[in-house]
């Protein structure tokens, strides 16, 4: 058991059932079940194509599911735009290519949300904006552009934008595949230390230290279904499926 | 052996042949032969257009005077637009009322002086006053009421009303276009369905059967003696034309901002309206100013079109005083004159849009 597992309980924060997707003809999801409980950090690999994406998306909705169910947060997911909006209010995601929006400062990107979604004044809410930046190690950047920071910057301002809205979930799309080298780390450690502080994560990832030191659990996922899902130290040491066998000797290989 | 470099280059200006006014000659002006004998004979020839429409213009011009008996000089008689001033700015407006045109003009530049320029930090109360205020005083103003004498729009005319169709085409255009390009990109089928329709019918028609259309066909629609203005028909005509138009423009600039921007302001929780206001469209729009602009000069000089349905715009009042039997034969002044007004109205709405690029420019630049 890893030490983030202690903030654990048996509240289920997402729970998928017999979920499947399609986009067109192409069944690209099938038969998805996972539950994730509070506190829980999920560390979902495979290789490209796999679906991994596509499912975390499903939880917020920016991708729609066409069969099965999913409640988040006790809430179903459903055609019903006040409740999509109602789960989105409560689960952060970052993306891979970060997604900040460039005609907005770093601080006004951290504010933008909480201001219009959440009502928050202003003053208090670049307060809050203020305490996330510094958390993330980057408060002098506040007042420049999402342009004028490095790529792992920008990342550790995408998560600090998530974080003001108080999230109970955070969603993690592939957050350093995008990233230069030497910028990976910082954006890990951040990431590391949101966990540490009991965060349910939900992370697409091919940072497999990341997973070892951090997960809970570890999913594996090819050709849109879920093949293997293990604590971390079995999922490495004695994975079970040829295929989790290949893709790691794969990865670990070149890492 | 290996190679460790221990000392830091020391830096050195770039070579002289690279910079300086010698350089810049050098590479752009003398490249070769070929461009050199190129360079010289551009110059010569510009030389002589240059010369030859100085001398028409300023310097063998005819300024003084009150007839055309006056023009003795060889270049231009500019005394004919000097005489027939009144008339070119303002058309049939009764003399006495011009002044509420002045007024009115004076008004208008406060206000888009405040909406565009940097001055005042808050843009909310200039823009009601520009876009709200300014508007319904300009009616008064303009056509009368509130104890001012009524002036039909039959007598407005000259650079007057050709301001009036560009602002009003304007100011409706963009808007209307930036909710047909919404309207085009919705999930929802019957609002695609009607902003398609609405766009391809009228961007495949010219701009001259929409306004012959606008002045002919529209009485047809209405009930028995109900009849619309001329001068509104023509800007209902020019604003919808000129929207469909600017619809496929701010579509442009949709489609050209990456998919992660709505999924990021939608992952926040924003809805639908909040996530176009604050996000997509000040991005879209920022990416579209030159082609917005580019659509605003053109349609600013389409407003020339109006004199089929018997208006009075700029060139229509000079081409009709060129047709005065006192003024015979000075259509090149009359025209040379226009195409100078028009120059300085659309070149200052080309700075501006480059002004505002760069001031909205918020890449790599520290």
């Amino acid at each position: 058991m890893s030490e983030a597992a202690k903030h654990m309980n048996d509240e289920v924060a997402i729970q998928i059932n017999g979920m499947h997707k399609w986009y067109g003809e192409f069944h690209v999801l099938r038969d998805i079940n996972l539950s994730v409980h509070r506190g829980e950090k999920i560390v979902v690999c495979g290789p490209s194509g796999s679906g991994k994406s596509t499912m975390i998306r499903c939880i917020n909705r920016l991708e729609e599911h066409q069969q099965g169910q999913i409640i988040v947060d006790g809430i179903e997911l459903t055609n019903d735009v006040k409740k999509v909006d109602e789960i989105r209010r409560e689960v952060g995601m970052v993306f891979q290519h970060f997604n900040l929006f460039p005609h907005l400062t770093v601080l006004e990107n951290c504010t933008l949300a909480p201001i219009w979604v959440r009502k928050t004044p202003k003053e208090e809410a670049e307060a809050t904006a203020m305490k996330f930046l510094e958390r993330v190690k980057i408060p002098e950047q506040a007042l420049k552009y999402p342009g004028q920071l490095s790529g792992g910057q920008q990342q550790r301002v995408a998560i600090a934008r998530s974080l003001c809205m108080n999230p109970r979930i955070m969603l993690f799309d592939e957050p350093t595949s995008a990233l230069d080298p030497e910028m990976i780390s910082e954006v890990l450690d951040t990431m590391i230390s949101l966990a540490e502080e009991g965060m349910t994560m939900v992370c697409v990832t091919h940072e497999m230290g990341f997973a070892k030191t951090v997960a809970d659990r570890v999913i594996f996922m090819d050709q849109g279904e879920i093949i293997e899902e293990a604590p971390p130290e079995e999922f490495f040491d004695n994975p079970q499926s040829e295929r989790t066998k290949l893709f790691l000797s794969q990865i670990l290989h070149n890492g | 052996m290996a190679i460790v470099r221990t000392e830091r280059h020391p830096e050195l200006p770039p070579p002289v042949t690279q910079t300086g006014v010698i350089g810049w000659m050098r590479q752009n002006l003398f490249s070769s032969w070929f461009n050199t004998i190129l360079t010289i004979v551009s110059a010569y020839v510009a030389y002589h257009a240059i010369y030859a429409f100085l001398d028409f213009a300023i310097i063998n011009a005819n300024f003084a005077g009150t007839s055309r008996d006056d023009c003795t000089l060889d270049g231009a008689c500019w005394v004919f637009i000097k005489q027939r001033f009144g008339q070119i700015m303002y058309g049939f407006y009764p003399e006495a009322e011009r002044w509420r045109v002045d007024v009115g003009y004076v008004l208008g530049a406060i206000g888009i002086f405040l909406v565009l320029s940097n001055v005042v930090k808050s843009k909310k109360w200039p823009a009601v006053y520009l876009f709200i205020v300014y508007p319904v005083i300009c009616y008064f103003l303009f056509y009368g009421g509130f104890g001012l004498e009524v002036v039909e729009t039959s007598q407005w005319g000259g650079l007057f009303l050709t301001l009036v169709l560009a602002s009003v085409s304007i100011f409706v255009a963009l808007p209307l276009g930036i909710i047909l390009a919404l309207g085009r990109r919705s999930e929802m089928p019957v609002v695609r369905m009607v902003c398609v329709g609405f766009i391809e019918l009228i961007r495949a028609v010219p701009l001259i059967s929409v306004l012959f259309m606008a002045s002919v066909m529209l009485p047809l629609f209405l009930p028995e003696g109900q009849n619309f203005d001329k001068l509104v028909r023509a800007l209902v005509g020019m604003s919808l034309f000129s929207a469909a138009y600017m619809a496929e423009v701010v579509r442009g600039g949709l489609q050209a901002l990456p998919k992660g921007q709505m999924e990021a302001a939608k992952s926040l929780g924003l809805g639908y309206w909040q996530s176009m206001g604050l996000i997509i469209l000040p991005q879209a729009l920022k990416i579209s100013i030159p082609s917005i602009v580019n659509t605003f000069i053109g349609l600013f000089k389409d407003t020339t079109l109006v004199l089929i349905i018997g208006l009075f715009d700029l060139l229509s009042v000079v081409k009709a005083g060129t047709q005065d039997k006192d003024w015979l034969g000075l259509a090149t002044e009359g025209y040379v004159f226009v195409a100078a007004v028009f120059w300085v109205f659309c070149f200052g709405m080309s700075r501006y849009s480059i002004w505002l690029e760069n001031k909205l420019h918020t890449g790599h630049k520290r």
